[in-house]
């Protein structure tokens, strides 16, 4: 196999020295990581490497030697080179050579067999990758198919080749804390020894995140304590609390929070992130939130949303009354049966009246109820949205009660026809074996059981165009509820600081790497640029999506069909520990 | 070392493969896919321009032949960024792996690297495209779970979608097998 030796950028305008990194011998590659330079005392390299080692795990070594110099190396200079591979012994011993100010570059690599076995040590072909230290420090690769039982954190730099290379350098962390400045024994070369990056806001915010964090975490626990007592756990709140989005909202965000401020730190990375993308999603809510209240605020929209409310819900009963008096008439010209009409018309007539009265029962209250709700707004988007969406349900309550009488009439009679169409043909459902049996009915059995379906099937027309009309209103309303916890769904699950990561630096979110070859001469070795192939943007949605309080529909198209067939109850927004109707 | 030689896709347009060598274990192969053409470019904007101004003439409305200029040059611009490509590149590079690399009209490059140790093969496989058997090339990825299985299969030049391989999958088997074989000889 060829041997491939990573060379870090920074480092190609170094003065002469040794090279230090890591040898990888299943890949053949050898990963340099610094150089240290003259004058140094053998016994005083060994030791750094050995902290370096016991630090980070990483297996750091002398390499070989690294030349810098105006012209070719003399003599002497070349032996005393040698020499030095026979004190830092190592297999295969690098010597990588460069002419100032020119763009050839040479590499030998040794089998150093002895000093008295000149003959037998053998040269191989050497490849040199140039990396930048810097990002591939900073990079974290994501790997096309993970494996579910393999952590990124624990694999040690026997995975893929690369991966090991930028495991390597991201582990190597202790040989990058000392720069040229520092009055150490050892004088390294790395992206680092023009001086320490640092940053004073991001320390100052280090140290402050401590107190802070144990602060909030307090009062964030106490909340949760409060709102776990007892008292809402008695069966008329936990139900409106179970069926309110508003309170799984809430909820959803309390844990959150709780896990942001929470001074466990992050395990890996990816936890890192997820902490990060929670924060940034929770900052832009509420500063939507408070957008919204300020323009709520600024055009009074709150006093005339109040007032304009009473007579909507008004018009839309008025409209509702409309619609059932064209029901008991003669409907798009099919014939009705009278009665049935007649009593099912005025009995859903009589709760719209029930509706109305109540409604403007609470009309003084409307518009103190409106204001402290657009107060919720300063607690983020989401939580006005979920509000919106509790108050459109309550305000379509009385159409969901005519969908819940509708549906169940129908199903009522759409199992009574099934059973007596069964009777008819002379069979019966057997519920110990679960299939349709042959019966032998006796003659008046037979004689009620066809006159009874003969009923149902001339009042099925009726009941059908009644629980149809109502579950088109139903499914009208869940429709718009279902495009606002669409729109509450995206903002809680955008991963918007990843998206600005890979946006702003987006070395830091690698799907891989790219390779260009440099310029070439014969009798050279190959050059190449490794170079960091961001991740695309859909991967990168599709890696940190937050998880969602998970409101979705649970049923397919035709599963829905089918029960709207036969008249059962559709609850397309099931929230989260329901129990199953 | 540097080779070029011009082939012609199953639609008759120009195709132009160009193989350098840099050293024994890195090689190169470059396949130049046909150019966009003033006719097409000219019909597809002729044909627009003109459905635009009968509907105009029809609704007489103005904003119909401003929306139609928005739409020409926006779909030219998403085109050349997202559907043309220009040319594409397969560097192969021993013991290290392959790459992939489009570069899109609009100067766009998206590259994939393959790293050596998860090639199986390269082999030619055959599809069936309307009346025709076509040919193309594609790399087989292992399975980390199964040492005998297939992961995925990965074409190469997909970017004219329609190309047949069969006149240049000679030169590219010839001259990559040394290199995988070199490799493949090491796992």
């Amino acid at each position: 196999m060829v041997l491939k030796a990573f060379f870090p950028t920074c480092c190609a305008s170094a003065d002469s020295g040794l090279l230090v990194g890591r040898w990888v011998p299943e890949q053949s590659s050898a990963v340099v990581l610094a150089v240290v330079h003259f004058p140094f005392i053998p016994i005083q390299v060994k030791e750094l490497l050995a902290q370096v080692q016991q630090a980070s795990q990483v297996g750091v070594t002398v390499l070989g030697t690294w030349c810098h110099r105006r012209q070719e190396p003399e003599e002497s200079l070349g032996h005393f080179l040698e020499g030095l591979g026979a004190i830092f012994s190592h297999k295969p011993w690098f010597q990588l050579c460069r002419e100032r100010g020119s763009k050839s570059w040479s590499c030998k690599a040794t089998h150093w067999q002895g000093p008295t076995s000149h003959a037998a040590s053998g040269e191989d072909q050497v490849m040199l990758i140039f990396y930048d230290q810097r990002k591939v420090l900073l990079s974290q690769l994501h790997p096309p198919a993970v494996l579910p039982d393999r952590q990124a954190g624990d694999t040690t730099a026997s995975a893929g080749g690369l991966a090991a290379v930028f495991d390597t350098v991201a582990r190597s962390e202790a040989l990058f804390q000392s720069d040229r400045f520092d009055e150490g024994p050892v004088r390294l070369s790395h992206w680092q020894s023009e001086g320490v990056e640092a940053s004073i806001l991001v320390e100052l915010a280090k140290w402050a995140a401590g107190p802070v964090c144990l602060l909030l975490a307090c009062l964030l626990s106490l909340v949760s304590a409060a709102s776990a007592c007892r008292v809402f756990k008695l069966w008329p709140l936990s139900f409106i609390w179970s069926k309110l989005s508003t309170c799984e909202q809430l909820r959803h965000r309390l844990e959150q929070l709780t896990l942001i401020f929470s001074t466990r730190k992050a395990k890996n990375p990816a936890q890192l992130m997820r902490k990060a993308n929670m924060l940034v999603s929770v900052l832009l809510d509420v500063a939507l939130g408070l957008m919204l209240l300020s323009w709520l605020h600024r055009k009074d929209l709150i006093g005339q949303l109040a007032d304009a409310l009473i007579p909507v819900a008004d018009h839309v009963a008025k409209e509702l009354q409309h619609l059932l008096q064209w029901l008991m008439g003669a409907p798009a010209g099919l014939k009705m049966n009278r009665a049935l009409d007649q009593v099912l018309g005025r009995f859903f007539l009589y709760h719209i009246h029930l509706w109305i009265s109540y409604i403007h029962l609470m009309s003084p209250f409307i518009e103190r109820i409106l204001w402290h709700v657009g107060l919720s707004a300063c607690l983020g988007l989401t939580v006005a949205l979920s509000i919106l969406s509790d108050i459109i349900a309550l305000l379509t309550f009385h159409i969901y009660c005519f969908y819940v009488y509708g549906a169940r009439l129908y199903c009522l009679k759409i199992h009574g026809l099934s059973s007596l169409w069964r009777l008819f043909r002379g069979k019966k459902w057997n519920v110990l074996r679960q299939r349709v049996d042959s019966c032998s009915y006796d003659l008046d059995q037979l004689f009620i059981g066809t006159l009874l379906f003969t009923i149902l099937v001339f009042l099925l027309p009726t009941t059908a165009l009644y629980y149809l009309v109502f579950t088109l209103l139903r499914l009208l309303v869940v429709t718009v509820q279902g495009l606002i916890h669409l729109l509450v769904d995206l903002i809680n699950s955008l991963p918007l600081y990843s998206l600005g990561l890979r946006l702003c630096r987006p070395y830091r979110l690698a799907a891989g790497v790219k390779f260009r070859v440099l310029e070439h001469e014969t009798g050279r070795p190959l050059r190449l640029l490794m170079q960091i192939n961001p991740l695309p943007y859909s991967r990168v949605v599709h890696t940190y999506r937050l998880p969602t309080c998970g409101c979705h529909p649970k049923h397919s198209w035709g599963s829905l069909c089918r029960k709207l067939f036969f008249g059962e109850l559709i609850y397309p927004w099931r929230q989260r520990g329901d129990k199953q109707d | 070392m540097e080779d070029e030689q011009s082939f012609s896709d199953i639609y008759g347009g120009r195709l132009a493969l160009q193989r350098r060598c840099y050293s024994p274990s890195c090689l190169e192969f470059c396949l130049s896919c046909p150019r966009i053409t003033l006719r097409s470019l000219t019909a597809v904007t002729c044909t627009v321009w003109l459905a635009a101004y009968g509907l105009f003439t029809l609704c007489e409305n103005s904003m119909i032949l401003s929306a139609a200029i928005f739409i020409t040059l926006l779909g030219l611009l998403g085109y050349l960024h997202f559907v043309k490509i220009d040319h594409e590149t397969l560097l192969i590079i021993d013991s290290l792996g392959i790459q992939m690399t489009s570069s899109y009209a609009s100067g766009k490059e998206s590259t994939t690297f393959i790293e050596m140790g998860e090639v199986k093969d390269v082999v030619i496989n055959e599809a069936i495209y309307m009346q025709k058997v076509i040919y193309y090339l594609c790399i087989l990825l292992k399975d980390p779970v199964e040492p005998h299985g297939i992961s995925q299969v990965v074409p190469l030049f997909q970017g004219g979608r329609r190309q047949d391989h069969l006149c240049i999958q000679q030169k590219v088997s010839l001259g990559d097998g040394g290199i995988l074989a070199s490799s493949g000889r090491q796992k």
